[in-house]
């Protein structure tokens, strides 16, 4: 399977922070069980990857894999809209 | 007038924008530039940046959201502006902010916290002092959610300003309002509107102060350039009348007409104007007193708004005046502008600054008539008063050519709107006498000199510019070819009445010598007479002895 990837970005301990990682999570559990490797950053900690990234909005998922790259804003409380945005089609 | 107390600003080292707010941009505020598309907004903020990081000792971070950094390099790279230096010494950092709305989607409640941390890191990075945000607006195409967007951007402005940078923020010109997205509700202390606008197919760029928390700024409208010179405001004010006044005097290049004022020459700062109608020889005039600035070792600048440097020099050299070697010396600036190149106020601020950086002790506009075309007489007029009150304000000489159209009486009073203005006029005629033009000089004012109130033929050739006293007759001023009749005639009849005298003194001699003659003859006659009646008296007293003696012989004789 080809490697998938995800990065959330992050800044500090926020309530949208935090209630974007838990819909992540969940969403990741309930609907793409083991499709994706997760990972989550902090900006606040390490301000220079928001250059690298370019980042603006927080939260920010990114799908970093497969290509295209995707970028997802907000506390991802769309569930419908993640899934629209993350679903990987038949035979990718 | 003072800066109150409280409002520190921020030199932007724009040439005439300091002056404008009395010390630049607000410190530790943000300011709003907003403008057209391709007014100057970007150009602004670029200059606030590097002369604060170049100049002041006030590193920047440039935010662009639409240009790429090199972009910006390269542009302000032909106004010698080596920005990449400056990134290279860490004075000025970009952060490039790429927003790209195809790969965006939003998924619930977010904010521009990133935004944040980036600027943070990149003021932290170099110490920054200020702050350009080019074009924040580009945000509001990418995030459709605007509230939360203006809440973000409001937050971003109090978090700059709390940092205490000096911010410029660029926008765009909204349909009937100032931004597009409404950004002046944000700013405060300092809105700036750039304007670009076409009038009769003359465009003119102009600044306007709209806001400025806590300065008395001026309301007005002022024009502005883009040109190899970066972005230069040119605050054109009208001077009072409390200029300083010499009594020194300059030559005009033509002896003839130095010596038509009493104490030989036009006073230093007064302003000149030479009008006349088509090829009557104004500009050559003009171009003398530029020649003679030149020769005593002052600077000319000349405007023409007709002819070209090249074209200026070939004429003046069918004078015997050579113009090109000042101008490859550096004395004599030529600048050759056509008036529909600029508007006329932008046209003024141009002069303006011109006289500034070069400096001339003369400044020559020929011809000022070039811009009725283009303008109205009142804003022309406007605009010279302006000039004079300039000019006269550093002490310069100023030379200024009109073009008459028709040179009847009417016309020459209607063209006195613009002589109020001058220190001195001088007309030049061109006269219709016996199928021959003739050009003619008359110093019509002078101020504070006392000139010669006679017509001079004025004569151009390749020694130059003379001014013939015209021949004063029964007849009045006669000049060309009727003067030169007149004279003739008049020699003639001189050499006709001396032929008179001398043939009348000749005869009157032949008479006396016939006179005398005559006497001399008389006079033999009366002599022959003489002789001959002494000689009767002779002979008759020798008869009448004779006889007495005949008589005693006779007696005697009777006797013995």
């Amino acid at each position: 399977m080809a490697p998938r990837k995800l990065i959330l970005y992050v800044a500090g301990q926020t309530p949208k922070s935090l209630a974007a990682i838990a819909n992540l999570e969940r969403i990741c559990a309930e609907h793409l069980p083991g499709q994706y490797d997760g990972e989550v950053i902090d900006l606040r900690k390490n301000p220079k990857l928001a250059r690298e990234h370019s980042i603006v909005a927080i939260p920010t998922l990114v799908r970093e894999l497969p290509v295209p790259l995707r970028k997802l804003i907000g506390d991802l409380s769309d569930t419908h809209k993640v899934l629209v945005n993350l679903s990987i089609g038949d035979g990718a | 007038m003072t800066t109150p107390q409280g409002i520190s600003k921020s030199p932007t080292g724009i040439a005439g924008f300091d002056d404008l707010t009395l010390g630049g941009v607000p410190t530790g505020r943000p300011t709003l530039v907003c403008g057209s598309t391709g007014c100057g907004k970007t150009l602004f903020a670029t200059t606030f940046l590097i002369h604060g990081a170049r100049d002041f000792a006030e590193p920047g971070v440039f935010v662009t959201f639409e240009e790429r950094p090199g972009d910006i390099v390269s542009n302000v790279a032909s106004l010698g502006f080596a920005l990449d230096q400056l990134v290279k010494d860490e004075k000025i950092a970009f952060e490039y902010v790429a927003l790209d709305r195809s790969e965006l989607e939003e998924a619930g409640d977010y904010d521009l916290e990133g935004l944040f941390l980036r600027l943070e890191s990149a003021i932290d990075s170099i110490g920054a002092k200020r702050v350009v945000l080019d074009t924040i607006e580009s945000l509001f195409s990418v995030f459709s959610n605007e509230a939360i967007l203006r809440a973000e951007i409001r937050r971003l402005f109090d978090w700059l300003k709390d940092k205490g940078m000096t911010t410029v923020i660029t926008a765009e010109r909204g349909d009937g309002t100032l931004t597009r997205q409404g950004l002046e509700e944000y700013v405060s202390d300092c809105v700036i509107l750039l304007d670009h606008r076409v009038q009769n197919q003359i465009s003119t760029r102009r600044l306007r102060i709209v806001k400025y928390r806590g300065t008395a700024h001026g309301t007005n409208e002022y024009p502005f350039l883009l040109d190899e010179d970066g972005f230069s405001v040119l605050p054109v004010s009208t001077l009072g009348l409390d200029h300083k006044v010499f009594d020194e005097r300059i030559s005009s290049g033509i002896p003839d007409l130095d010596a038509m004022l009493a104490g030989g020459g036009f006073h230093r700062g007064s302003s000149i104007l030479i009008s006349g109608v088509a090829g009557s020889g104004k500009s050559s005039v003009a171009m003398n007193f530029a020649e003679a600035a030149c020769t005593a070792g002052e600077r000319a600048l000349v405007f023409s708004f007709e002819e070209s440097a090249d074209q200026s020099v070939r004429n003046m050299k069918s004078l015997g005046v050579d113009i090109g070697r000042w101008i490859k010396s550096g004395k004599l600036h030529y600048i050759a502008k056509r008036p529909t190149f600029y508007s006329l106020e932008m046209h003024l601020a141009v002069m303006l600054r011109e006289v500034i950086k070069f400096n001339p002790s003369i400044v020559v506009l020929d011809p000022i008539s070039a811009f009725t075309e283009s303008a109205d007489r009142l804003e022309i007029q406007a605009m010279l008063l302006r000039v004079v009150d300039f000019l006269k304000g550093r002490g310069v000489t100023a030379i200024f050519t009109h073009l008459m159209h028709s040179q009847d009486g009417r016309r020459i009073e209607t063209d006195a709107g613009l002589s109020s203005l001058m220190d001195a006029w001088i007309l030049l005629l061109n006269r219709e006498v016996g199928g021959e033009f003739n050009r003619e000089l008359y110093l019509l004012k002078a101020r504070g000199t006392a000139h010669s109130n006679q017509v001079r033929e004025f004569i151009m050739s390749d020694e130059g510019i003379k001014l013939v006293p015209p021949y004063l007759g029964e007849n009045g001023a006669l000049t060309g070819t009727a003067r030169k009749n007149e004279e003739a005639r008049s020699r003639r009849t001189e050499v006709r009445r001396n032929a008179e005298v001398s043939r009348a003194q000749q005869q009157l001699q032949q008479k006396r010598r016939r006179a005398k003659a005559q006497m001399e003859a008389l006079q033999a006659e009366l002599d022959a007479d003489e002789i001959e009646l002494k000689a009767i008296t002779d002979n008759e007293t020798e008869y009448l002895r004779q006889a007495a003696v005949d008589k005693v012989d006779l007696e005697r004789s009777r006797k013995s």
